[in-house]
């Protein structure tokens, strides 16, 4: 068999033991928090015998493994439980939830990975010269100011007193993509801003490392210009760090952005689980913590596999 | 005579240095060279390293590597001053023009993309041809340098292909734009001495069909006599001489071109083995963990006190895991090692002090087998400190013995390893391992970053203390030359067994083996045509066979 095939089942094999060990550690986490299901949902005046019965309806009195199997198996299949707070199924709200987020995510993603990347190799061209200089000093800026002023500040400028987008970004079915799209311009702006800077200077980093090799020498021999040598010779072989730091900005896109949701009251899954962990509904924590776990996991076995494959030894062995 | 290719005047080189605790400040390194080449001749620079060959080979593509800057003089080619014409005139000339061959095609090379990719780059580029057209003539070049498969093997990657075969698609990415000035800066250099004989007239033959003019850059003169049509002798970024390779090869004028042609003529008398051994082999077979192959077998050789055995081979031939099994680094499969009388424990952990100290070892870098912030006094006290616990005055007496011994003396007793130079830190390394005074010594490949002259003055330094300390050694070396100036006994190893083994003078008179007699003609011998007699009388061989 092919060694590629071998590698990538072994990173398949490991997420998915890393994703089952997560789990655990959410339940584990979530069972040794003070408090009571039972009482915290029919509160302090519940007598004991209202509370046995509604711990025995919900199987709190099996032993913590079996509940835990339970919950991960109705997991797997789609089945989340029932939010403690409002009795409704947490599969459902969390889909509308995460189609949300994943929107933003998206929109935030396809503007600021090329962006970064291109800021990143502009960077190199012009290497200690000022276009190298003014693009550090602004992702570094933008990265170092908080992002809700950033978010607070854009809402000022750009949407009260220039008035070209809304400062509210709520969305819903009735909308069309494109006035989707006008919806959350200011927090995809916020976003693009924020983890601009990490990928741009990783990007950076990891081809001024490969200029240094003699085949950047080699392809500057051959007369081509400063970019051709940057783009068809250095970048090719900076894949594998650029695309670790692009995926691990990518969950932070859909995992990190509570701050962005709230300010920008945007319907997403960070409000969501705040909202919950507020009012103790451990359900939905479990639920959230184990979306959000898939989601990190995910895409960093996505950043090693594409590693592996950009690796010419490993594509094309001896 | 027509107007030369390549007209060099008053060439001045500048580059910026950080020496460590000083400012960075600008030094000259080449001080005003001239020559000039012929379209279609050969002129070889040849120097040690810090000559400045290299750089004068890039400044004809008007580049200068890191820092390097070139400060005064004239570089014509084509008629052309190409230090005061344009940046797009100079991308014309760089792969056009004028192309290069570096001494790692291993390294030159882009992993991430295809040969054939890379090949014809410059010339589709330059639009001196199309991507057809260019590929084709790749092939040519391919089938012309002697690759094997050449209409496929642009296809590949270049991890798939060998050392000597990427040399050669090095070679044929530069002349596969048709240049008119090829820059071969080392191209044999890293290759096997098998290998490189190919690859040499692979090239001479391609400069031969093309119309070629080349500059060949080497420190090797045996080497560039056998291309070169003139020959410049470089030191320190000066000309000591330049003339027509007949000319500084038959009779040089200068005494260092005297040196360089003279190199490598130590004699030495082989000695008759005298006591018991003080180290014997016994059926050593040995693989390294993960393999499913041993890369040892039934490996047996004796080395007498106060002898020398060297061991040669090309690399992966298992000369280097022969010494990691003699050192306890890694436990052999079968057979065992008797030194000094005792038999040794397999393994490291099993070995006394005594074991240690009587047995020491040096490696081929000086400088990355020792600590860059202990000085030289800390470095050779260590082994004092460890295996006779001296301290104090009685320390910086011996220390002082043995840097007088390595012809260094008390004064560098103070220095850091980064304020010598190669052969400087070589003699540290030779005095820490005299330090333990051992029975033996194993020198794996000591002498093989050095340049030939002071590679002369460490083996020199090696026999004479041999004399004094009666000490023996075990040389690893890649270099026939080196075997034959300082070994006693020789065994010849080729994938992972001895092929050849016994006494100098048996090892090197025939009647010879396959092997041994393939690698004794391929090391390049200081005589005009020596590469082409070598060549015919293979051809002529295996016509007979």
């Amino acid at each position: 068999m092919h060694p590629i095939i071998i590698l990538v089942a072994q990173r398949l094999a490991l997420s998915t033991l890393l994703l089952i060990a997560a789990s655990a550690l959410i339940f584990a986490g979530t069972m040794i928090l003070p408090g009571d299901v039972a009482q915290s949902i029919l509160g302090q005046s519940a007598t004991p015998e209202s509370l046995a019965n509604l711990r025995e309806e919900l199987g709190l009195n099996d032993p913590p493994l079996t509940r835990y199997f339970d919950w991960l198996f109705g997991a797997l299949q789609g089945d989340l439980g029932t939010a403690l707070t409002n009795g409704r199924d947490i599969a459902e709200s969390i889909g509308q939830r995460m189609s949300n987020t994943l929107f933003l995510a998206f929109w935030a993603a396809i503007i600021s990975v090329p962006l970064a990347i291109m800021l990143g190799l502009i960077a190199v061209r012009y290497k200690d010269r000022w276009p190298d200089k003014l693009i550090s000093a602004v992702t570094l800026a933008s990265i170092s100011i908080p992002e809700f002023l950033i978010g607070y500040l854009l809402m000022y400028f750009i949407a009260v007193k220039l008035g070209w987008f809304p400062s509210v970004a709520m969305i819903g079915d009735h909308m069309s993509l494109l006035q989707k799209l006008q919806a959350i311009a200011l927090p995809v702006m916020v976003l693009t801003l924020v983890v601009l800077a990490h990928m741009m200077r990783m990007t950076r980093a990891a081809i001024l490392n490969v200029m240094q090799s003699a085949y950047i020498e080699t392809a500057e021999l051959k007369g081509l210009t400063g970019f051709q040598v940057i783009a068809r010779h250095a970048f090719p072989n900076a894949i594998a760090p650029i695309v670790n730091v692009v995926m691990l900005n990518l969950a932070y896109l859909v995992v990190g952005v509570v701050v962005i949701e709230v300010v920008f009251v945007y319907p997403g899954m960070g409000q969501y689980l705040v909202d919950h962990v507020a009012k103790r509904d451990v359900p939905v924590v479990q639920a959230c913590g184990l979306i959000f776990a898939a989601v990190y996991i995910g895409l960093n076995m996505v950043a090693d596999i594409v590693s592996i494959l950009a690796n010419p030894r490993l594509r094309h062995p001896k | 005579m027509s107007d030369p290719l390549l007209k060099v005047r008053d060439l001045k080189i500048g580059a910026t240095v950080y020496p460590p605790g000083e400012k960075p400040h600008d030094i000259e390194i080449v001080h005003g060279v001239s020559f000039d080449l012929a379209p279609g001749k050969v002129l070889g620079l040849i120097g040690e390293s810090g000559a400045g060959k290299s750089t004068i080979g890039l400044a004809s593509m008007a580049y200068g590597r890191g820092g390097v800057k070139i400060t005064g003089g004239e570089v014509w080619v084509n008629g052309r001053d190409i230090l005061k014409t344009s940046h797009r005139d100079i991308r014309k000339l760089r792969g056009g023009e004028v192309t290069y061959v570096s001494q790692s095609a291993a390294a030159s090379f882009n992993p991430a993309k295809k040969i054939m990719d890379q090949v014809v780059e410059a010339a589709v580029e330059q639009k001196k041809f199309s991507r057809k057209e260019a590929e084709s003539r790749a092939r040519e070049l391919f089938a012309k340098l002697g690759l094997p498969d050449p209409d496929n093997i642009g296809d590949r990657y270049p991890h798939q292909v060998s050392g000597g075969q990427l040399q050669r698609c090095m070679t044929a990415l530069a002349l596969c734009p048709e240049p008119d000035l090829v820059v071969f800066d080392e191209p044999t250099t890293a290759l096997d001495v098998t290998t490189q004989i190919d690859v040499l007239m692979a090239i001479k033959e391609a400069i031969a069909d093309t119309g070629v003019a080349a500059l060949y850059i080497t420190h090797d003169l045996a080497v560039v006599a056998q291309v070169s049509d003139d020959i410049m002798v470089l030191k320190m970024g000066n000309t000591v001489e330049y003339g027509n390779t007949d000319q500084i090869i038959n009779n040089p004028q200068e005494e260092y071109t005297q040196a360089l042609v003279s190199v490598r003529s130590i004699e030495h008398e082989e000695k008759q083995p005298t006591a018991d051994p003080v180290l014997s082999v016994d059926g050593i077979t040995a693989r390294y963990k993960g393999l499913n192959f041993d890369v040892l077998h039934n490996v047996n050789v004796e080395l007498h006190p106060g002898q020398t055995l060297a061991v040669v081979g090309e690399s992966g031939s298992g000369k280097s895991t022969l010494a990691r099994v003699i050192t306890g680094l890694l436990p052999p499969r079968e057979g065992e090692i008797t030194f000094a009388g005792r038999k040794l424990s397999s393994d490291l952990k099993g070995r006394t002090r005594e074991d240690l100290r009587e047995l020491q070892m040096i490696y081929q870098m000086a400088d990355v087998a020792m600590n860059p912030r202990q000085t030289v006094g800390t470095i050779i006290g260590r082994p004092l400190e460890f295996y006779f616990n001296m301290r104090g005055a009685e320390k910086r007496k011996r220390i002082i013995e043995l840097l007088d011994e390595i012809e260094l003396g008390e004064k560098f007793i103070d220095r850091y390893p980064a304020e010598l130079s190669g052969g400087q830190k070589q003699r540290v390394c030779i005095a820490r391992s005299l330090a333990a005074k051992p029975k033996m010594i194993i020198c794996d490949e000591v002498t093989s970053a050095l340049d030939p002259l002071v590679a002369d003055g460490i083996l020199k330094l090696l026999l004479d203390l041999q004399k004094i300390e009666n000490v023996a050694y075990l040389f690893i070396t890649h270099d026939l030359a080196t075997v034959r100036a300082i070994s006693d006994s020789i065994a010849v190893m080729y994938q992972g067994r001895v092929v050849r083994y016994g006494p100098k003078s048996q090892v090197l008179s025939p009647p010879f083996d396959d092997y041994t007699d393939l690698l004794l003609s391929s090391v390049p011998e200081m005589h005009l045509g020596w590469l082409e007699e070598v060549v015919a009388h293979r051809k002529m061989e295996s016509a007979g066979n």
